[in-house]
């Protein structure tokens, strides 16, 4: 069983190195500008990057068994939308304090629908999910196409995006640590967390332990609508309204942090301190590339480039390049 | 494909009928796809007031043949048994250089094609590259090189605009006798590079490799050189289909929705046509059928009055209707344990 345990240590290569790599970022971004290291400015980066660990947290357990969610950015717009325009659809009287658990009700009902068509119906995942979500954006669509539904959030959504209930820590900063501690009490210590690790490997031999493997798969794929769903929730009460495409960007960083912290997209392999990093990875990465702009440089060249031109690439290098270093398969032989 | 061993001893009128019920158990999928496209474009047909006129054909053949071309592309890395998330982005890249040097007379606009899609070329052979010799997931690394690429796309063109060679992007977009260019182009893509590759060692290879990586490297099959065929292919196909976009269009644009809406409806198309995302299985041939299904989903919303923003829901809902008949193998499984990997 040693190889079990040593599965499941909170740190290892991958983790480490992409905290180190946070550990360069912040060293580059102290250079360019000193304001980087700032408490204030580190807290606010912790808090964006919150919106996207919570994201990350329910994908990574679908990719843990070896699927995929590629419903994650419409289940976030329906999340936020169907907090928001709760009191519109529940009526006043419910649909304010009800709102939240609406929204999450919502997109833990796309994951329903995911987790028994990949569970029960064995259909692959991948394809699935993007059904699933083309039918939530036309839903959606349709949502908004009827009537014009309330898209600011109620107080309650405000409060938990922006308030702080423990001074200094902003609340989705501490909706994230909640929600992962609890995400490696039941990786690390429950049946549950092993059970997924185990499908993760090889479905077929978990069900021939006597393994309800169906019923883990529908659970994860709940949960990650859940906290896509949620992850809505928190960024339509940040920006105070909800609007259709509002997850169409938290995809591609969403599978990225996922990966870059060392998790196995094919399954079975990975740490949810892994995932920490690669989500603040990513959000470091990010606001260090509006801090530096480059495209300014250029400019000086006379060649005028948009910010996003960087973005995009330097997003995309960095991640081949971290990959190349530890994520490397198998070669094959005979 | 091989016979099975039972045929051999057969009279010769048995393994004819056995050849044939064996095509038609292999060629499945792709006649189901064209099957659903041949009722769902007739209906169309039907519910238009004014018939199926050449013009309208050629209109519905120049929206399809756009995704048909990127669902071949994406078709060749998943018979490995891979993906191709960058398909929409090379797609959209290849149109930006294309609004940029495919300009000026017939000479410098030849030399401009060939530009593009050499692009094209590069852009899925660096994707082949770091799949067979980085040994990373293909998902993975298309995603990321996607953002490169559209990263690159945006740097060619911060604006929409540009511009074509107006005669070829006439040449590309008319119909000769009722037989609109864009199917033309879609028949000599199947018949020069479709089928020489699909009957070579290296496609051979794609499909063993799709089967079993394991088998195709013990019976020595060129594996390394097979994927990076297929992904250096699919980089060719997405930049024709990028020419034929800025032909459609008359300018290049970068926009990240469209190279999104692509890719992921590429992959329904791919799944429709009859493809497995398991690899081993399936054409590009069906790919153009499934992308035509997909693109006459939402032409047949107009002529039923449906809102035309609906399009989402009913895609989405065909392709849940796709792979849920792939689902239907689950009623007939005789041992359960298939049903696990």
């Amino acid at each position: 069983m040693t190889g079990m345990t040593k599965s499941i240590k909170p740190l290892d290569k991958a983790t480490t190195i992409a905290f180190g790599c946070i550990i360069l970022l912040l060293g580059v971004g102290a250079i360019a500008e000193p304001n980087f290291l700032s408490a204030t400015y580190l807290v606010q980066q912790l808090q964006v990057a919150s919106f996207l660990g919570v994201i990350a947290t329910g994908m990574m357990m679908v990719i843990l068994l070896g699927h995929i969610d590629l419903s994650i950015p419409w289940t976030i717009s329906i999340g936020g939308m169907m907090a928001t325009g709760a009191s519109g659809i529940l009526g006043p009287e419910l649909g304010v304090p009800l709102a939240v658990p609406f929204g999450i009700a919502c997109g833990m009902t796309v994951g329903l629908i995911n987790g028994i068509g990949v569970a029960y119906l064995r259909a692959p995942a991948m394809i699935f999910t993007l059904g699933m979500n083309a039918v939530a954006q036309g839903v959606m669509v349709y949502h908004t196409g009827g009537f014009a539904p309330q898209d600011s959030g109620t107080p309650f959504m405000r409060e938990l995006a922006v308030g702080h209930l423990v001074p200094g820590v902003p609340n989705p900063l501490l909706i994230w640590i909640l929600l992962g501690a609890a995400t490696v009490f039941v990786l690390t210590r429950t049946t549950l967390g092993r059970q997924i690790y185990a499908i993760g490997n090889t479905e077929r031999a978990v069900f021939l332990s006597g393994v309800n493997t169906r019923r883990v798969l529908v659970i994860c794929f709940v949960f990650s609508g859940a906290c896509a769903a949620a992850g809505g929730i928190l960024l339509s009460g940040w920006a105070n309204r909800s609007y259709q495409a509002m997850g169409d960007v938290y995809l591609l960083p969403t599978v990225a942090a996922i990966v870059l912290g060392g998790t196995n997209v094919l399954g079975g392999r990975g740490r949810y301190m892994g995932t920490v990093a690669g989500v603040i990875l990513i959000t470091l990465l990010q606001s260090i590339l509006s801090v530096l702009q480059p495209q300014v440089y250029f400019a000086e060249f006379g060649i005028k480039l948009p910010a996003d031109v960087f973005r995009n690439i330097v997003f995309g290098v960095v991640i081949i390049g971290m990959l190349l270093l530890y994520a490397r398969g198998a070669k094959v032989q005979s | 494909m091989s016979v099975v061993p039972s045929t051999q001893a057969a009279a010769p009128a048995g393994r004819a009928r056995d050849n044939f019920s064996h095509w038609l158990l292999a060629q499945r999928g792709l006649l189901l796809a064209v099957a659903i496209f041949a009722v769902m474009f007739l209906v169309y047909g039907w519910k238009l007031n004014v018939g199926l006129t050449a013009n309208i054909i050629n209109t519905a053949a120049n929206k399809g043949a756009l995704l048909a071309l990127v669902a071949m592309a994406q078709t060749l890395p998943v018979i490995t048994g891979g993906l191709d998330l960058s398909v929409g982005m090379i797609f959209v890249l290849t149109n930006c250089l294309a609004s940029v040097v495919v300009v000026g007379g017939p000479v410098s606009a030849f030399f401009g094609i060939l530009l593009v899609l050499g692009v094209g070329l590069l852009c899925g052979f660096i994707n082949g590259v770091i799949v067979v010799y980085g040994r990373l997931q293909p998902i993975i690394v298309t995603l990321a090189t996607g953002a490169v690429y559209f990263g690159c796309s945006l740097a060619i063109r911060p604006q929409p605009g540009g511009s074509v060679n107006f005669e070829f992007a006439d040449l590309m977009t008319r119909s000769w006798a009722g037989v609109p260019s864009t199917v033309i182009l879609l028949i000599a893509v199947v018949l020069l590079i479709w089928m020489p590759y699909r009957r070579s060692v290296l496609g051979r290879g794609a499909y063993a490799i799709g089967s079993s990586e394991q088998a195709a490297y013990m019976s020595g099959v060129p594996v390394a050189r097979a994927r990076l065929l297929a992904y250096t292919l699919a980089g060719l196909f997405a930049a024709i289909a990028g020419i034929l976009l800025t032909c459609i269009t008359y300018s290049g644009a970068a926009k990240a929705s469209l190279a999104n809406d692509y890719t992921l409806n590429s992959i329904g198309a791919v799944v429709i046509g009859g493809t497995s995302l398991f690899g081993g299985v399936g054409s590009a041939v069906g790919s153009i059928f499934g992308a035509f299904v997909m693109r006459t989903v939402g032409d047949l919303l107009i002529v039923f009055d449906i809102n035309p923003v609906l399009q989402p829901l009913f895609v989405g809902i065909v392709l849940l209707f796709a792979v849920s008949i792939g689902s239907l193998r689950i009623l007939r499984v005789k041992n359960k344990l298939d049903l696990y990997r």
